[in-house]
């Protein structure tokens, strides 16, 4: 490490030997240290006279030290420097009057907060805005259906629905199978042990097979939406679409909200099965149900309006995960990281907005007699 | 002292040995000079850039910079500072994030120092007062800017440039290059530049080698002023923006 030296004297302080990067944290540390003992005087010169090499760093700090004394009413002079030093010193302003100290911006917990609100105020509002823009996408596609990118449509109920079939089938059974295992010891304990299929027929239905089913969907497509259309746009082929006198929402967005609105009630349906298939094993072999005696109960129980309310829901969840990854991913800012904080974006607030649809239409439901 | 920076002899790079953008290439980048890498599109600038930064391996030949071979990347203080061709800030972070941290991670600064030399760097670069700004609301210019300013944060003796001046408007572009020249002469640095900007040769190169991609070498090295008055027809096609098929 080279050698330097720092001296005080009254209203001057020189240094001296070769101040660089590599020493920067000492000098620092000095010239603070010096700097605290000049603090009443109305002048400091900092002599370079003696310094025979020094790094931009270094002068940086000076120039950062010289504008925080300036601020407390002490002037600094920066005195002595070399030619080629002076040249360095010029280029970091150290010549020029100070430009006062900065901060780093940094925001109490209460602004924080008030600029988290807002930011989801804002998103909420462009979710609003996107909704008007592709209900008017939706009429333009009705009366003029070539309008729509229909092209792409197989290919996306194919991506969203069959692919998404084993997983759904797998985690629907999980459900079901854990709900019914939950309550054996229950129903053991009561005789009731032909109810577990009430219970895994009607919450699966009417509730948890949509819920889940649209859980994975959101994880599958809505966030594959968001990656999609937001790497179209960072890469500005949504620029290119417009230029090319193609409007994106009802080239792009309108087939995926209709592939959506398709598939998840049929992915629903699927899951309605799988979860009723788990509670059937575990009647059969934890509470000595027979398969025969759990369906025909499940016949007596389920009705039609269970079935039918839960693909209702499964069908506005479709459209409401669509309708948040195209948002997500129209609008995604910047680059690759744009998108994927839209990516991340679009699964939390389909969560979100997927709990509120199903408060929302359960109470409706329930409000109507269903 | 030897006066070269960066010696590179009888090199061959490429995506694999057998598929060659370059071979039997030998040149010296002299201390505190502008040394251009030119050559048309897809000719190997860049690769020839990252394999002297040591991001692509060579297939042949020996690099040395400041007389040792090349360094270890990630594990050692870097002894070079690189700008890439779109910036390549980190999104999630500030541009005061972005300087900051090279510094926090190889200098024993305490962080009100950080956060001065930060400012001073941002502000020798044209940013003064954009520490809080994040990359993606910054334009095309002011990105590079960014970028040449976190190549220089650990005070290196020798920077690369991958195309600092591409994509820019006319205006935009000379100033980048004022700042390029600026910064050198300043402070001592010796600056490696991947360009095809005609302008930007002229205007700051001191010496440089023109990379051809059908023969595979260098085509032509010396001052831009030499290559423009070489009889060799590639030469003069490049610089007077002659197409191939004339």
């Amino acid at each position: 490490m080279s050698a330097w030296t720092i001296e005080q004297r009254p209203g001057r302080i020189a240094l001296a030997g070769q101040l660089r990067i590599d020493n920067a944290a000492a000098v620092w540390r000095a010239l603070q240290h010096a700097t605290r003992d000049v603090e009443h005087a109305h002048h400091v010169e900092i002599d370079l006279g003696a310094v025979s090499a020094i790094d931009s760093t270094i002068i940086a700090l000076l120039v950062e030290l010289r504008a925080a004394l300036a601020t407390r009413g002490t002037e600094v002079e920066i005195s002595g420097a070399s030619q080629a030093i002076s040249g360095i010193v010029h280029l970091y302003g150290g010549d020029r009057a100070p430009a006062g100290t900065g901060r780093f911006a940094r925001q109490r917990s209460i602004a924080r907060l008030g600029s988290t609100v807002a930011s989801a105020w804002a998103q909420w509002r462009r979710l609003v805005e996107f909704c008007g823009e592709l209900a008017r996408g939706i009429a333009a596609t009705v009366r003029h259906p070539s309008l729509g990118g229909w092209r792409e449509l197989g290919p996306l109920v194919a991506r969203a629905g069959a692919d998404g079939v084993p997983i759904v089938l797998v985690l629907d059974f999980l459900v079901g199978f854990v709900m019914a295992y939950q309550s054996t010891r229950q129903l053991q304990t009561y005789g009731a042990n032909l109810y577990v299929a009430d219970i895994v027929g009607i919450s699966m239905t009417r509730e948890l097979a949509p819920l889940i089913t649209a859980i994975i969907i959101s994880g599958r497509s809505g966030a594959g939406f968001a990656a999609e259309l937001g790497t179209m746009r960072v890469g500005e082929e949504i620029d290119a679409l417009r230029t090319m006198g193609i409007a994106p929402v009802p080239y792009l967005v309108v087939p995926r909200v209709v592939a959506l609105a398709l598939v998840a009630p049929v992915l629903a349906l699927v899951g309605d099965i799988a979860g009723v298939a788990g509670g059937l094993v575990v009647g059969a072999t934890s509470l000595d149900v027979h398969p025969h005696a759990y369906l025909a109960e499940l016949r007596a129980v389920v009705v039609a309006s269970d079935v039918w309310t839960g693909l209702v829901k499964s069908f506005a969840f479709g459209i409401a995960i669509a309708v948040i990854g195209c948002q997500q991913g129209l609008g995604t800012r910047g680059a690759a990281s744009g998108v994927g904080r839209s990516t991340t974006t679009t699964v939390v607030v389909c969560l979100f907005t997927l709990v509120a649809i199903d408060t929302g239409l359960t109470m409706v439901f329930r409000g109507v007699g269903l | 002292m030897s006066s070269a920076m960066i010696e590179a002899r009888d090199i061959a790079i490429g995506w694999t040995r057998e598929d060659l953008l370059l071979e039997h290439a030998s040149f010296e980048i002299r201390r505190g000079e502008i040394f251009g890498i030119l050559g048309r599109s897809a000719c190997g600038k860049s690769t020839l850039l990252r394999a002297l930064i040591g991001l692509e391996p060579i297939r042949a030949g020996t690099i040395a910079i400041a007389g040792v071979g090349a360094p270890r990347l990630g594990s050692q203080k870097p002894v070079f500072g690189v700008m890439f061709q779109q910036g390549a800030l980190f999104g999630s972070m500030t541009l005061g994030e972005n300087l900051a941290l090279p510094l926090e991670r190889w200098t024993d600064l305490p962080r009100d120092a950080i956060r001065a030399v930060v400012r001073a760097k941002l502000g020798l670069v044209g940013l003064a007062g954009s520490e809080a700004t994040r990359p993606a609301n910054l334009s095309g210019g002011m990105r590079k800017r960014a970028a040449i300013a976190r190549a220089l944060a650990l005070e290196p003796a020798l920077v690369f440039l991958d195309e600092p001046s591409s994509g820019l408007d006319p205006i935009t572009s000379a100033e980048i290059d004022r700042l390029i020249a600026t910064l050198a002469h300043t402070l001592d640095l010796t600056v490696v530049l991947v360009t095809h900007e005609l302008g930007s040769i002229t205007a700051i190169v001191d010496r440089c080698i023109l990379l051809d991609r059908e023969s595979r070498s260098i085509l032509a090295h010396g001052a831009p002023r030499d290559l423009m008055a070489s009889t060799e027809q590639r030469v003069q096609h490049f610089f007077g923006r002659v197409p191939e098929a004339a």
